[in-house]
């Protein structure tokens, strides 16, 4: 009978082994592809039922799935998860994280598989109407995203209130608390269109491209991923998933 | 090794002047430490003196019957829930200095730890002494507040500090309502540069070294306390 079980044992962990392509795609477990990632974000990523679903999550599935590997989404803050990353916790970090001079130093990008912008969500009727009215106004960000860092060396810390998650920013504008929250795009339309009185100023606050965070030096699962990337970019997968989430007026 | 311990910390303390998120998160800390102690002092004691009124006399029923409830809601609850209650729920659409919040959730916490305290420092304190002050035709109130009480508080002393030490571990979840202590701070720095490794590091040292002074000053009050007993 323990022979018997060995034996199974063997045999799966053989056969998940050739699924994955052994250990050359740089995973941390052999079959396993763990994306860490802030599971408060949507439609790049969040909550439905048990599941976590988006525009992150279903990419990241094709990814994982073009590799052969099964795909394993941790959810933890946005600010911890390029140290998850950097301590090999989880293999990549995908969570509509921008590119950015700090970050690169700290881990390496795939390419980039989407555009966002930074926008500014108002009270209907406040009187900020456009960027240089926030001046000496009370922002909300969520830490640790560029909206946050860039906001921080713009205004000041004195000017900057950073919530752990962007939709509890953009309660306490609801509320009054705070004056505006920066916010990337595609959330911002979400929190807006679920909390009437809210409104985007036209104005974008910042450009940026969204990519795949993965450990310095592993160039193996690097490659891998761009690999994929650049399958589902051409055979349409990645377009297909977007507009699956996010309509174009 | 010891080239990349000190890049490290340039990056995390020294650049961009990082060390003032734990400095204001230090102050923010003690500051809130401090008044909720206080806010939980007036409030506890009162609630235990209620309690140990109605529990003597029969007296009081209603408050009495209200800070039994306090106490279980209180106690039964996690802090950080209370906290964001009190600034989501309860000062939901009002804009309330964040300090002023946090101060009135850890203090109205500490109140139903302090109540306890000090109701168990006047259970401490033998019958006889009542009946004694009694006998002697002081009222209750009288034999309370002159012969019960001072014991009592004497009796609670360490205990309440002890009390301080743990509120001043417990307000490190003031950063869920983005206000910035010092646990807060090193989270800051921590997303800003991407390494846990100092941040976290000096965020607990100072937690540390608050903890160890204050419990030096436990140490220095309860022999005091001793010596007067002789």
């Amino acid at each position: 009978m323990k022979k018997l079980i060995g034996i199974i044992l063997s045999a799966v962990m053989v056969m998940s082994l050739a699924a994955c392509g052994g250990a050359s795609q740089g995973t941390a477990q052999p079959g396993i592809l763990v994306m860490a990632t802030n599971a408060e974000f949507p439609p790049y990523e969040y909550h439905e039922g048990s599941r976590i679903v988006g525009i992150d999550a279903e990419i990241a599935a094709a990814i994982a799935e073009k590799m052969g590997c099964e795909l394993v989404i941790e959810d933890i803050a946005f600010d911890s998860i390029i140290p998850e990353v950097v301590s090999a916790k989880a293999d990549m970090g995908m969570a509509g994280m921008t590119v950015t001079e700090d970050r690169m130093q700290n881990v390496d990008f795939s390419t980039t598989y989407a555009v966002a912008r930074q926008v500014v969500i108002v009270a209907e009727g406040s009187g900020i109407t456009s960027l240089a009215d926030l001046e000496g106004r009370v922002i909300g960000v969520q830490q640790g995203t560029t909206g946050d860092i860039y906001a921080t060396d713009e205004f000041g810390d004195d000017f900057i209130e950073r919530y752990s998650k962007g939709m509890e920013a953009v309660q306490a504008l609801v509320q009054g608390k705070i004056d505006a929250v920066i916010i990337d795009n595609e959330p911002a339309r979400v929190f807006v269109s679920e909390n009437p009185g809210l409104i985007i100023l036209d104005e974008a606050y910042a450009d940026e491209e969204y990519a795949i965070a993965v450990r310095k030096g592993n160039t193996a699962l690097l490659e891998a991923i761009n690999n994929a990337l650049e399958e589902l970019k051409n055979d349409g997968t990645l377009d297909e998933i977007v507009s699956r989430y996010i309509s174009t007026e | 090794m010891f080239d990349d311990f000190k890049a490290q910390f340039i990056l995390n303390f020294v650049a961009e002047d990082r060390w003032r998120y734990l400095a204001n998160g230090l102050l923010v800390t003690l500051k809130l430490t401090f008044f909720a102690v206080i806010l939980g002092l007036v409030l506890g004691f009162g609630i235990a003196f209620v309690r140990n009124v109605h529990a003597n006399t029969g007296k009081l029923k209603i408050l009495d019957f209200l800070c039994g409830l306090y106490l279980t809601v209180i106690r039964g609850t996690p802090v950080v829930v209370q906290l964001m209650i009190i600034y989501f729920v309860i000062f939901g659409s009002v804009r309330i200095d964040k300090s002023l919040t946090a101060i009135i959730a850890f203090g109205l916490n500490s109140a139903a730890y302090q109540a306890e305290i000090f109701r168990s420092g006047i259970q401490s304190i033998p019958k006889g002494q009542m009946e004694a002050g009694r006998s002697l035709g002081f009222s209750y109130f009288q034999t309370m507040v002159n012969i019960i009480m001072p014991q009592a508080i004497k009796n609670v002393i360490p205990t309440l500090l002890n009390e301080v030490i743990t509120l001043l571990k417990e307000t490190s979840v003031a950063g869920y309502i983005a206000l910035e202590d010092l646990t807060k701070g090193g989270d800051i720095i921590r997303s800003r540069t991407y390494s846990a490794f100092m941040p976290l590091l000096a965020v607990a040292l100072i937690y540390l070294i608050m903890v160890i002074i204050l419990e030096k000053l436990v140490k220095v009050i309860e022999r005091r306390l001793k010596k007067n007993e002789k």
